[in-house]
């Protein structure tokens, strides 16, 4: 516990090494989700309406344009990272030992299926223009 | 555990966070999953699509929406404190602008979201 800094968010990790960096990351990965998550939910349940969105509407409109299987791919990377180092510092908050070594091994796999799946859908979604 | 610990706003703020981060966490799992139906298998990801759509599936978006809203603003109050610790002064006032902000944005979209339900629009 660190006296200097508000425990609102996670005190920031004394010393270094990966702890300081997962640190940094999640407040730079946060301040990007800032903008991206909350562009999507603004595109995808404001501007748009979600009913209308069946698969035939991603890849004919959302999904035509490389520049939004870029963003949205970003967006991907982003939240995986975001949330699933968040869970991990709640896992590691209130288990230990051999339930909390099992829960961040399946939240890793978890995490990595997520990647692999999401990625591939991106990249090998059929292109239909307009 | 609520009543007895006497944390008032610091500790809502932070109890806050986390049960919307968790949430969102949650979602995004789901979301990426039926997204990678969208290539896999359409016809289910177009199934689940009419749950989404459907009015207990609307109050659920909205509840996203709101996770989502206040854990990005409490967000940036974190850090705003974490690289300026004197403005921890104001976290107090800091988390009362959050609120403010969280219901001129989200009240809108709320409305946006949940207005078919009452319209009667089925997809």
């Amino acid at each position: 516990m660190s006296g200097r800094y508000t425990r609102v968010g996670r005190a920031r990790p004394s010393g270094g090494g990966s702890e300081l960096a997962i640190w940094y990351l999640m407040r730079v990965t946060g301040l990007a989700l800032f903008v991206l998550a909350l562009t999507h939910f603004l595109i995808l349940h404001v501007l748009y309406d979600p009913a209308q969105q069946d698969a035939s509407w991603i890849a004919t409109v959302r999904w035509s344009s490389i520049f939004w299987r870029v963003f949205d791919w970003s967006l991907l990377m982003l939240v995986l990272f975001h949330a699933f180092m968040g869970v991990r510092t709640v896992v590691i908050d209130y288990t230990g030992g051999r339930a909390r070594r099992f829960l961040l091994a399946a939240l890793y796999l978890l995490a990595l299926g997520l990647l692999v799946a999401g990625t591939s859908v991106v990249l090998t979604l059929p292109v239909v223009p307009k | 555990m609520l009543l007895r610990y006497r944390g008032r706003e610091g500790m809502f703020a932070w109890l806050f966070h986390r049960i919307a981060g968790v949430a969102v966490w949650a979602f995004v799992v789901l979301h990426v999953v039926d997204i990678y139906l969208v290539g896999g298998n359409p016809k289910v990801y177009n199934e689940l699509l009419q749950i989404y759509a459907s009015p207990a599936g609307r109050i659920m978006e909205a509840l996203l929406g709101a996770a989502l809203l206040y854990h990005a603003l409490n967000g940036l109050r974190i850090i705003v404190m974490d690289f300026w610790p004197p403005l921890t002064r104001w976290h107090r006032q800091l988390w009362n602008l959050c609120w403010l902000l969280f219901a001129v944005v989200g009240l809108p979209v709320a409305y946006i979201i949940l207005k078919p339900i009452w319209e009667g629009i089925q997809p």
